[in-house]
């Protein structure tokens, strides 16, 4: 079980939070001019790396607040954890 | 069976005042405090303790720890039996009970038994084998195999015990308390850090338990524990937890341990049974201490035969000996102390026979001093004896160590120890993705390259010697401490100031040769508990199982609840010797959790019954207790589902209900659908992205119905939203929805939407919610407000009015999910039992009927409405469920618009929402059935869609129902069919709906 630093409340344990899969996402404008298969992209696919994933955490059991965190899909270290709108940081990892 | 008293006089950290009795299959035996189930049985002179899985071999204790193999036992009876319970980790208890598993009908006489001379039959990869033939044949052979071959009994009855569980966070967790966990424990704790010391057996020491020589700072080495632990539990910020084995090593320094709280008491005991802790730990320090390697040689089965150090163990600690006249046989040095402590204690020591054809040092000349037989280059290569061993063949080895050179001599002895030397327990570093390296000197995996924030110390990296234990149990508290930020003063490490003798190095065999080729003759077992032998692994190797994960599967191999803990190395040395591999490149099998087994109970803890997960009760749930109600879970609700009246069935009830309904006044409790106050600016933004349809024009005081889709244009929730203020709305969502509703709203406002000005609110507790639906609804409500005006024209369908009912400030609406005039009052959840009790008052003349959740169900599929999780499962979108109506054409954007406009979601043929009539008007459908075109004798038929609601309805005088079917709406008055096991069900496509179709009913 993860130790997970919610920006807001601090370090807490992984049950307190609901995973929100890969962030940065942004949601298409002009969606009727997309083709089928871009628009399935935007829905379906997702990233699935060997190494840094940048993923949306929600304090779901707290403060209910959702943010970013950079974790390492193997060694689940987590790198990085930052808020909503915040770019994600370069990690040469 | 004889008695035998083996306790050795004055040895053993036994309570020789007070004897304990305790039953093993059904015969009274005494033994004392401090021992445990298998040293009291080995004291009585039981040495058959069960039978093995496969072969239903004799079988005795192995070990005196955590992973024996073969003492598993029945422990307790009743409600409080367990089954595969380890008789080396039973502390014993007045009245204790326990039974051998695995034989049927008696230990003494098994009938499976007979497995063993079949053991062609058995060989690796019988199960795979067994499968692979028509599965009617499997059928046949399980009931024989289960009942010959299960591991004990699961209790009939629920668990009386109660288990606790809790959550702790410290700086340093000392996992194992022998001397490295000991000495790790204190430089932490000395430094300042809050410390766990965790260690499974009921005192810590570890192997100094049973140490007779050494000493350690000047005084002997259970003294030096014991002033050790005292120094521990003066600190405050140190917790010594005896009995608790840390189970699993998670990510993050999470470690789950159990603490067996009162099982060495006995049932009934005062307090939990058992503790769950879920630690996590900014360092972790792995003291797990080794475990003894079993020799692989023939027939290395017989009760009587164990690991060297349990030989020790039981000789020094329990004042046990393992037999009259013991055998050992070694490759190494360590299995010397235990023969010469038992050779001290009186008992006779048959020989030691020592795979080393140099066998010299210290040790080895000290037992030749003592005048014990010392066969160097020899080996044992037959055993006999069945209940207990009673001899053992052993022939000169060969210069390779790969055969024997003949000669064999008939040794008498009751008991064996072995030694094939160490393996680390690296399993919980293992947990953590720690890697594994192979020690050449130890021949066996220990710790590789360090995990972040875990410290390992000890014989679990091959340190053997209690120096070098204490040395680096120190070293690693220290350090591990100040990682976690406590760096006072530790002091030094503790010094041993009497060494036992320095070792000579090992010889090790894998495979013990005897004068007959392997696999004829004797068994030379590898894994004890799942009968896998060194034969099992040359055959699977032959069938080309070779990788290790293969090799596991294929045999078996470490599958036991044991985990193959004594079995695993000597398996992958037996493998890669067949490939002609160095063991590191055969590599291992991963360890998982748990370490060792844990009983369900502890992970449950208290959260079983009622407390297994929250009940939510309206503030009318009293009332419908007290009416009879039966009550039917919706999510955490509960809900009443119908009011019998005195004789009445569920069908009765329903059917009287729906009809009041419809002719009268029907009273629901609607309190659970879930609530949401919506404010803000961009609150009707909100909506609008949201729902299907336009929220924008909605006025001040007007309610709407709207449909949720994700953005794959899927239905996900409905509701009715109204329109309190400018910036201000009320939204409700279904029962089991409601808190996913809320995430989704909060989701796209936080992460898409960040400077939209909107808040969302959870009200559902805070307002009881009672529909009044009928034609005499409007009548009743009259006689309780004054101030609300309920005409047509003051009040029209989908609006809302604010005022008082029975004088309790309400917000009224009239929204209906029944067809008929329908006022739904809202008043805070606590009124709710007084608004509902006047309006049943108010209501008597009426004739006014509480209805439950069944009748508001067949109401609403009269009018065709959906509900969202019956008729849709996350594959519907507006479209499908005849709703097109509902999806604006004009919004720019709304979540899943898109979507609509996919190939696949855009098709004509998708399953549709439609109707379906039985050709016999009185026969119900069973939900869930499976629609089909075309009939044929038997599946498989192509399944066009299934029943998603299906009812008799009194008021339309037939059955109803809805399905989804396979381009359905261009279906309409086709036959279609639902086949079902005994019968098949005719029934027509229709509209799905079915009552008052032109909606006349809605004003009374
Ligand atoms: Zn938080």
């Amino acid at each position: 079980m993860l130790l997970i630093s919610c920006p807001h409340c601090g370090p807490r344990a992984e049950i307190e939070f609901a995973y929100g899969h890969e962030a940065h996402i942004a949601r298409p404008t002009d969606q009727e001019k997309l083709t089928d298969a871009e628009w399935a992209d935007y829905l379906f696919m997702r990233k699935n790396p060997k190494g840094v994933h940048y993923e949306r955490w929600v304090h779901a059991r707290g403060c209910r607040r959702w943010f970013n965190v950079a974790r390492h899909t193997v060694t689940h270290e987590i790198l990085a954890v930052y808020r909503m709108g915040d770019p994600p940081p370069a990690l040469d990892r | 069976m004889t008695r035998r008293n083996l306790r050795l006089a004055d040895r053993g950290r036994l309570d020789r005042s007070q004897p304990i009795r305790f039953i093993f299959n059904g015969r009274t035996y005494y033994g004392y405090k401090g021992d445990t189930l298998a040293s009291a049985l080995i004291a009585n002179g039981v040495a058959l303790v069960g039978r093995s899985f496969k072969y239903h071999r004799p079988r005795g204790i192995m070990t005196a720890g955590s992973e024996e193999p073969n003492g598993l036992v029945q422990l307790g009876q009743g409600a409080r039996t367990e089954p595969n319970i380890r008789a080396t980790q039973i502390e014993l208890y007045d009245g204790l009970v326990a039974a051998s598993q695995n034989c049927w009908p008696s230990v003494g006489f098994d009938l499976g038994a007979t497995n063993n001379l079949l053991s062609r039959f058995f060989p690796a990869g019988f199960y795979y084998k067994t499968f692979m033939w028509p599965a009617s044949f499997w059928m046949k052979y399980e009931y024989f195999i289960r009942r010959a071959a299960g591991l004990g009994k699961a209790p009939g009855e629920p668990d009386p015990d109660r288990y606790d569980k809790t959550y702790a966070h410290c700086d340093v967790l000392v996992a194992g308390g022998g001397p490295a966990g000991i000495a790790a424990a204190l430089a932490a704790a000395r430094a300042g850090a809050r410390v766990v010391l965790a260690d499974e057996q009921a005192e810590f020491g570890g192997q100094l338990l049973h140490s007779r020589s050494e000493e350690i700072a000047g005084r002997p080495a259970v003294d030096w524990v014991a002033a050790a632990v005292a120094e521990l539990s003066t600190m405050p910020e140190v917790t010594l937890l005896r009995r608790t084995t840390a189970f699993a090593y998670q990510d993050h320094n999470f470690v789950e341990l159990v603490e067996r709280v009162t099982d060495h008491l006995g049932p009934g005991a005062d307090g939990p049974r058992q503790r769950y802790w879920r630690l996590r730990a900014r360092q972790v320090v792995l003291a797990a201490g080794a475990i003894e390697r079993p020799l692989v040689f023939a027939d290395n089965d017989r009760p009587g035969i164990m690991l060297a150090s349990a030989g020790r163990a039981y000789a020094n600690r329990y004042g046990v000996a393992v037999g009259d006249k013991v055998l050992v046989f070694t490759g190494n040095d360590s299995a010397y102390r235990a023969a010469l402590d038992l050779a001290e204690a009186g008992t006779a020591i048959a020989a030691i026979v020592d795979l080393r054809p140099d066998a010299g040092g210290p040790l080895v000349a000290e037992a030749r001093g003592k005048g014990i037989e010392v066969l160097a280059a020899h080996a044992v290569t037959a055993t006999r004896g069945s209940a207990r061993l009673e001899g053992v063949t052993v022939m000169p080895l060969n210069a390779a160590g790969d055969g024997v050179t003949g000669g064999g001599r008939q040794i008498a002895c009751d008991a064996l120890l072995m030694s094939g030397g160490w393996n680390p327990a690296i399993h919980l570093f293992s947990h953590n993705r720690g890697k594994l390296r192979f020690d050449e000197r130890v021949q066996s995996f220990v710790p590789g390259e360090p995990v972040r924030g875990c410290h390992t110390a000890g014989a679990m990296n091959g340190a053997f010697e209690t120096a070098d234990c204490l040395a680096q149990g120190f070293a690693a508290g220290r350090k591990a401490a100040s990682e976690a930020g406590a760096s006072g003063e530790a002091g030094s490490v503790p010094t041993v100031t009497r060494a036992e003798p320095a070792e000579s190095p090992d010889r090790v065999l894998w495979i013990v040769p005897s004068d007959k080729p392997l696999g004829e003759g004797g068994k030379h077992f590898v894994d004890h508990q799942n009968d896998v032998t060194a034969a099992d692994v040359a055959l699977a190797h032959r069938e080309g199982y070779r990788s290790v994960e293969h090799l596991k599967r294929y045999t078996t191999m470490g599958m036991g609840t044991d985990q193959g803990k004594t079995s695993n190395v000597n398996a992958l040395a037996i493998m890669a010797a067949l490939r002609d591999r160095q063991i590191p490149e055969v590599g291992h099998t991963t360890f998982r959790p748990p370490f060792a087994p844990v009983t369900i109970g502890a992970f449950s803890g208290h959260d079983k019954g009622d407390l297994f997960d929250p009940i939510r009760k309206t503030p009318m749930h009293g009332w419908h207790e007290k009416t009879g109600a039966p009550f039917e879970d919706v999510g955490q609700w509960k809900r009443a589902w119908y009011y019998p009246k005195p004789g009445e069935d569920m069908h009765a009830a329903v059917a009287r209900e729906v009809k009041a309904v419809r002719a009268g006044v029907g009273i629901v409790d609607a309190s659970t659908l879930g609530k949401i106050d919506i404010k803000g600016s961009d609150a009707a933004r909100l909506l609008n992205m949201v729902y299907t349809n336009a929220w924008s024009k909605l006025e001040i005081g007007r309610c709407r119905y709207g449909l949720m889709c994700g953005e794959d244009g899927m239905v996900f929730d409905d509701g009715v939203t109204t329109r309190l203020g400018e910036q201000h709305f009320l939204m409700s969502t279904t029962t089991g929805n409601a808190a996913r509703v809320l995430g989704w709203l909060e989701e796209w406002l936080q992460c898409e939407w960040p400077d939209w000005q909107v808040h969302c609110t959870s009200v559902t507790e805070q307002f009881a919610t009672v529909g009044l639906n009928g034609p005499m609804a409007r009548k009743l409500l009259a006689e309780l407000t004054d101030d609300i005006p309920l005409d047509d024209a003051a009040f029209p369908f989908m609006s809302i009015r604010e005022g008082h009912v029975a004088g309790i400030a309400a917000r009224v609406m009239r929204i209906s999910f029944t067809g008929e005039l329908t006022f739904e009052i809202n008043v805070a959840a606590s009124y709710g039992l007084a608004l509902w009790e006047a309006l049943m008052a108010a209501g008597e003349k009426y004739g006014i009927t509480p209805y439950g959740t069944e009748a508001m169900h067949v109401l609403r599929a009269e009018k065709g409405f959906i509900i969202v999780g019956q008729e849709t499962d996350g594959t519907q979108t507006p479209q499908d469920l005849d709703m097109a109506w509902i999806v604006s054409k004009q919004k720019p954007d709304h979540l899943g618009k898109r979507s609509f406009l996919r190939t696949d979601t855009a098709r004509p043929d998708r399953k549709h929402l439609v109707g379906l009539l039985t050709e016999n008007p009185s026969e119900v459908i069973p939900e869930g059935g499976q629609v089909v075109a075309e009939l044929k004798n038997q599946p498989p038929m192509t399944m066009l869609g299934h029943v998603t609601s299906s009812y008799y309805s009194p008021n339309v005088g037939r059955s109803i129902a809805m399905a989804v079917v396979k381009n359905g709406r261009n279906r309409m008055g086709d036959t279609v069919y639902v086949p079902l096991v005994d019968r098949v069900i005719r029934a027509k496509v229709t509209e799905p709906r079915f009552f008052d179709l032109e909606g006349a009913r809605l004003n009374g």
